[in-house]
């Protein structure tokens, strides 16, 4: 019997092993109710055209006013703007290590890279307030001391090494005889890159492009510390502004009460921010399933 | 000189110049790592001293210390790795050797973890804020932060135990089943073993990065002003982000300089890690040639 014994025991296992993969399962169901629970009840108190249509973002005065379009252009705005840098500094990061570089400096550079990107972005907010603030408004004086373009300099900083390594990836995929075909027909490293590699690798590197794009809309604690707590429609880098996440963090940080309007805010700012970052998710992975070249 | 060696002379300029702009981008990326690690240790190695690292908070940044945070984040962590790990490696157990990879639910399983991999981490702190918090009176204690965090890290060891257990040749699986072991016995006597440097690496770098984490923390209602250490699960707790978090939020010029020793005792922690998986990762490596 000690056949069957085993049997059942690896039965067990096996149970025990998918209960274990169905968590991340429900985290995502987790996460979708906890977010909607609360924005039901929200919106049977707010109009959803109030909220998505006016644009006064003041949910603790009295009275009060939910109109979100001010958090979401702040957090546009930091999404341009942090684009500004890393997409282009990502990307010239990435074609130097894949086309240019040494396989010594390459050895060299990476794990630099890798440690930027590992730097906690409570550091970079550090960074962002107390360095780039200050050398900012010697050549600006007019900037505030919470602005956007401090905060999205940062933000910038800390998504490069993403668009970095992805895009390099997909830059190294492109197979050498490709590579080798154009520096045989004479062609320069210059245009070898620009117009065979980049083209080839386009579906990769354009999806490490909307994956920091996402990444700077969800990240919270550099816009927490550098961007100010004052929504504004003006998409002025100079000025104060708030996003989504620095109205969340700036909530939690208060003494609401559970159950109250303010409180749904939170969840409700979080629903939009939710959506948005899954749609650019779901854009990035589009992206990479309809252009992947296949290279036999 | 003819009009093609102009042309080619400017193609080679052309190659050049942007030659330069790219290694000035490089030097740029490099340059302002260095300027941030030499800002933070400019500002904070002078008040980085024995009793910083012993004391309590306090209002007068002179004698405020950072223990409640350092111990804090050293328990969360601590409980995090418990609660991920196991959960990042079974997962990864099940997805690699155990499901059907033509089901529904495997299909589901791997777009769902691609999925929360992309969902900010300000995110993991409602869900742990609604759910565990709340809706389980947990309230704002060490293990809702730990759940929180573990959620927020299980899909990096999944997808980095996954690759770890996909290295394992099937040669040596196979000879394992060859002899009648049972798939389990398979499992821990053989594949395990063999996948635990990338496995362990994978944890360390993953419990790095929540170990940085504040939003989250602060969702589930975390603070970083705290006057006591954590004795259970249920108590309150601090972490080095978050009192981080609190004196850069300060004007005075005195909580931005002792922000910076806060920010060097969690780089130095965070670096102290890092190199223990490069060089777990390295040893294995020569280990497989």
């Amino acid at each position: 019997m000690k056949k069957k014994k085993t049997y059942i025991q690896e039965s067990i296992i096996q149970v025990i092993l998918a209960l274990f993969a169905s968590i991340s399962i429900l985290t995502t169901v987790g996460i979708v109710f906890s977010l909607m629970f609360e924005s039901v009840i929200f919106f049977n108190e707010v109009s959803i055209i109030e909220f998505f249509t006016t644009i006064r973002w003041a949910p603790v005065f009295d009275p009060p006013s939910f109109g979100v379009l001010p958090l979401i252009s702040g957090t546009l705005l930091i999404a341009v703007l942090s684009s500004m840098v890393s997409l282009p500094l990502g990307l010239g990061s990435a074609i130097y290590l894949s086309e240019f570089a040494s396989s010594k400096a390459r050895k060299l550079i990476k794990p630099i890279l890798e440690l930027l990107a590992g730097v906690p972005s409570i550091v970079y907010g550090y960074f962002a307030l107390t360095f780039i603030t200050p050398l900012l408004r010697t050549f600006l004086p007019q900037t505030e001391i919470f602005n956007a373009l401090s905060a999205s300099i940062a933000v910038g900083i800390m998504t490069l090494p993403m668009v970095a390594s992805l895009s390099e990836d997909a830059m190294m995929a492109v197979p050498n005889s490709i590579r080798q075909g154009a520096y045989a027909l004479g062609s320069t490293q210059l245009e070898v890159s620009t117009h065979v590699i980049v083209p080839a690798a386009f579906s990769g590197i354009a999806s490490s492009f909307v994956l920091a794009i996402s990444r700077a809309i969800g990240e919270t604690m550099i816009v927490a510390i550098a961007a100010g707590q004052t929504p504004s429609m003006a998409l002025n880098p100079l000025g104060s502004i708030q996003t989504m996440t620095g109205f969340m963090v700036n909530m939690a940080l208060g003494d609401i009460q559970q159950g109250s309007i303010e409180f749904k805010t939170v969840f409700v700012v979080g629903m939009v921010l939710f959506v948005i970052t899954l749609i650019m998710n779901l854009i990035a992975k589009k992206i990479i399933a309809r252009n992947r070249e296949v290279y036999a | 000189m003819t009009r093609y060696q102009k042309k080619l002379r400017m193609r080679h300029f052309y190659n050049q110049a942007f030659k330069v702009l790219l290694f000035l981008v490089i030097v740029v990326s490099l340059l302002v790592l260095v300027t941030l690690l030499f800002d933070i240790f400019r500002k904070g190695y002078q008040t980085l001293t024995w009793n910083f690292l012993t004391s309590m908070p306090s209002g007068r940044a002179a004698r405020a210390g950072i223990l409640p945070s350092l111990v804090g984040s050293l328990v969360l962590i601590a409980l995090t790795a418990l609660i991920s790990i196991p959960l990042g490696v079974g997962t990864a157990i099940y997805l690699e050797l155990y499901a059907n990879r033509r089901s529904r639910f495997f299909k589901l399983l791997q777009l769902n973890i691609a999925n929360l991999a992309g969902v900010p981490s300000i995110v993991y702190g409602i869900l742990g804020l609604a759910i565990f918090s709340q809706m389980l009176k947990l309230g704002p204690s060490l293990i809702v932060g730990s759940i929180t965090l573990s959620l927020l890290i299980l899909p990096v060891i999944i997808v980095s135990s996954s690759e770890a257990i996909k290295a394992v040749p099937s040669s040596i699986i196979d000879g394992s089943y060859a002899l009648g072991v049972t798939r389990w016995k398979t499992i821990t006597g053989v594949i395990l073993p063999m996948a635990l440097p990338g496995i362990l690496t994978g944890s360390i770098l993953a419990l790095s990065r929540a170990m940085g984490e504040a939003a989250p923390l602060i969702m589930v209602g975390a603070v970083g002003f705290v006057t006591f250490l954590p004795d259970n699960l249920l108590s309150r707790y601090s972490a080095l982000p978050l009192i981080v978090f609190n004196w850069t939020s300060r004007p005075q010029e005195a909580f931005a300089q002792i922000a910076a020793s806060g920010i060097m005792v969690m780089m130095i922690i965070l670096l102290i890690t890092n190199l223990t998986a490069i060089i777990i990762r390295n040893k294995t490596q020569s280990r497989i040639d």
